[in-house]
């Protein structure tokens, strides 16, 4: 059996009213690779990743997961939305958050059980977090919150990864530990697709990127990809540093 | 055979729990208004269904008016999404039209009928151990009480049953959509369950005073404790006291009941506003001291580790002199420094402060962070 792209997006358009923000994106991201969405505010990256959640419903063009629509493939989509969207004065622990990751393969009804518990326990430890199992979450800093959120996803055993921003506002601890997990999970096997912010750090973190705002600028492994051009293309003027990231000679970034 | 008493007590704690249980999702989804809107709402219903069956009693009232409830919260999310007014603006704007519409039908074309103003937004729950259930002339107790008992039965099956969908749906909306959980549905089952519970209630309470029964005992629990399902017991709990507290309250003042529960209520929200242990308004205050203080000995701390064995130390770190260098209130350098000296932080010999071992280490990490 031929391998199936993780992540095919073809022809996507998502659009408020008339407003489009995301034009015709094509996108294809190949099993096993550890890939960042950037672009500048508003490029549409957040909508792209809902959009292949079934969060968003698109005016055109399709998303397949690992070469099926995303209904069939729910319970191999792990998913980390932005520490922001949710409400972290709910009264509720840390451990009851994670074992949510676990609620998709219980489907209505089941609740968890012990087995979930111990999934649950053994993924907050991955990220360091078990000594907080019982903690009330609106105790957790911002780096903990995040953790919390990927210990989450980790829980749902998913096969592909999509990720919200997962290293806004966290410290340098966090990030580190976040890049460590992210890693091991393609090291397993797992594609990771995370919505980036940090320019800097793409070629050091991931190895495939995607360059949108709003169309699909390109998309590739970082070494073909990131390049001074496409970066241009992508942000515009919006790039004051971008000679340090890119020196205009190669046109590639050195790794 | 129970006393009279004892059936309002009880009708009225079946009544409020039956309330605040849908009421803990419509807190926590800060959706409290659309209470609100649908006891309001429901008249609508009422009277459009008494139009067609001419009946005050038959179950359509019921039916018509859980409808309404589900069209006012349907409506609401509709203008809203027109992106034109805010959400809290939609509600407030699609009930009245539902309401004034009821209104109106009342006045020209039902005044004779027993659908008064007062019932509407007070009830009677003195009235409510009149009514009884009789079957085959056997006495079942009030018709209330079976009413609110079933309701108060559905609504904590829907939360036991549905325990772990709404808790998702409600803390994060995305991923229970992502997940499979439909987060609409789950949203319209509990308008439901709000619809039909306000109905049932405001026979009993009024249509005002469901609104209490719906969001006070939530909010007073949301302050008690940081789990869900404590949240829920909780507000089951205030519900009652609230109930029989109000009962009592009533026969003392010779007041409404109805009012009387909610005014009790209301008191319980008041007290843990003040007293809940970590939320609560003195408890926050005691913290901000703390902390204000806990800052202040570092600052001391600094203060003294800067100056120490320099030649200025003699006058910077005299325990007279601190509160023109630091710019303190003189109690203030008093507390800050007495603390210090019982946590073991700092020593005073003749008048001048010296760091120990855990002051200066304290000090030290202070201004790493």
């Amino acid at each position: 059996m031929a391998t199936q792209p993780a992540l095919q997006v073809e022809d996507l358009t998502v659009a408020y009213l008339d407003k489009p923000v995301l034009w015709d994106v094509d996108l294809t991201i190949p099993p096993g690779a550890l890939a960042a969405i950037v672009g500048p505010n508003g490029a549409g990256k957040t909508t792209l990743l809902k959009s292949v959640l079934g969060l968003l419903k698109p005016a055109a063009g399709q998303v397949l997961i690992n070469g099926r629509p995303y209904d069939e493939q729910r319970r191999v989509v792990g998913y980390v939305p932005q520490r922001g969207s949710v409400d972290w004065d709910f009264p509720t622990t840390v451990l009851d958050v994670v074992l949510m990751g676990r609620y998709g393969r219980l489907g209505w009804f089941r609740r968890p059980g012990r087995t979930d518990r111990q999934i649950a326990m053994e993924m907050l430890g991955k990220v360091g977090m078990e000594k907080f199992a019982r903690r009330q979450i609106s105790q957790l800093s911002g780096g903990q919150q995040q953790r919390v959120f990927l210990a989450r996803a980790l829980a749902q055993e998913a096969e592909v990864y999509f990720m919200d921003e997962p290293f806004q506002g966290v410290d340098a601890t966090t990030e580190r530990a976040i890049i460590e997990i992210m890693k091991q999970l393609r090291a397993e096997g797992k594609t990771v697709v995370a919505v980036h912010h940090d320019l800097q750090t793409v070629p050091e973190y991931f190895d495939f990127v995607a360059l949108l705002n709003v169309r699909m600028v390109a998309a590739g492994p970082v070494s073909e990809v990131f390049t001074h051009a496409n970066l241009r293309a992508a942000y515009g003027g919006r790039m004051p540093f971008l000679s340090e990231l890119a020196p205009e000679s190669t046109g590639v970034i050195p790794q | 055979m129970l006393s009279p008493e004892t059936e309002i007590q009880i009708i009225a704690s079946v009544t409020a729990v039956a309330c605040a249980l849908p009421g803990v999702y419509l807190v926590l989804r800060r959706m409290a208004l659309i209470s609100d809107a649908i006891t309001h709402s429901i008249l609508f219903g009422i009277v459009v269904a008494y139009f067609f069956t001419k009946e005050l009693n038959s179950p359509w009232l019921i039916v018509a008016a859980a409808a309404t409830g589900v069209l006012t919260a349907a409506l609401s999310e509709a203008l809203s999404n027109t992106r034109l007014v805010y959400r809290d603006a939609a509600i407030g704007l699609v009930f009245p039209v539902l309401f004034s519409i009821a209104i109106i039908l009342i006045s020209r074309f039902a005044g004779n009928v027993h659908i008064d103003t007062d019932s509407v937004i007070l009830g009677e729950l003195a009235l409510a151990p009149f009514d009884r259930f009789m079957v085959h002339g056997n006495d079942l107790g009030p018709i209330s009480l079976w009413v609110m008992g079933c309701i108060l039965a559905v609504n904590a099956a829907a939360l036991v049953v549905f325990h772990k969908e709404l808790k998702l749906a409600t803390f994060d909306a995305g991923l229970a959509t992502a997940l499979g959980f439909s987060p609409i549905l789950l949203h319209y089952g509990l308008m439901t369950l709000v619809s039909v519970t306000a109905v049932g209630a405001f026979e009993a309470v009024g249509s005002i005073l469901v609104v209490a029964l719906m969001i006070v005992p939530p909010a007073t629990a949301y302050l008690l404790t940081d789990r869900l399902s404590r949240m829920i017991l909780w507000s089951a709990g205030i519900s009652v006291a609230g109930a029989i507290g109000g009962f009592w309250l009533a026969w003392k003042l010779d007041a409404s009941i109805a009012g009387c529960i909610a005014a009790v209520q209301g008191l319980l929200f008041a007290a843990a506003h003040l007293c809940a242990p970590n939320r609560g308004l003195l408890a926050m205050l005691m913290r901000r001291q703390r902390q204000a203080l806990e800052f202040a000995q570092k600052m001391l701390a600094i203060h003294l580790l800067n100056h120490e064995n320099k030649p200025e130390a003699e006058i910077e770190n005299s325990v007279a002199h601190l509160d023109q260098h630091l710019r303190w209130k003189r109690d203030f350098v008093k507390r800050v420094v007495a603390r210090s000296e019982r946590q073991g932080l700092v020593i005073e010999a003749d008048g001048r402060l010296t760091l120990t071992e855990s002051g200066r280490q304290l000090a030290q990490e202070s201004l790493v962070a």
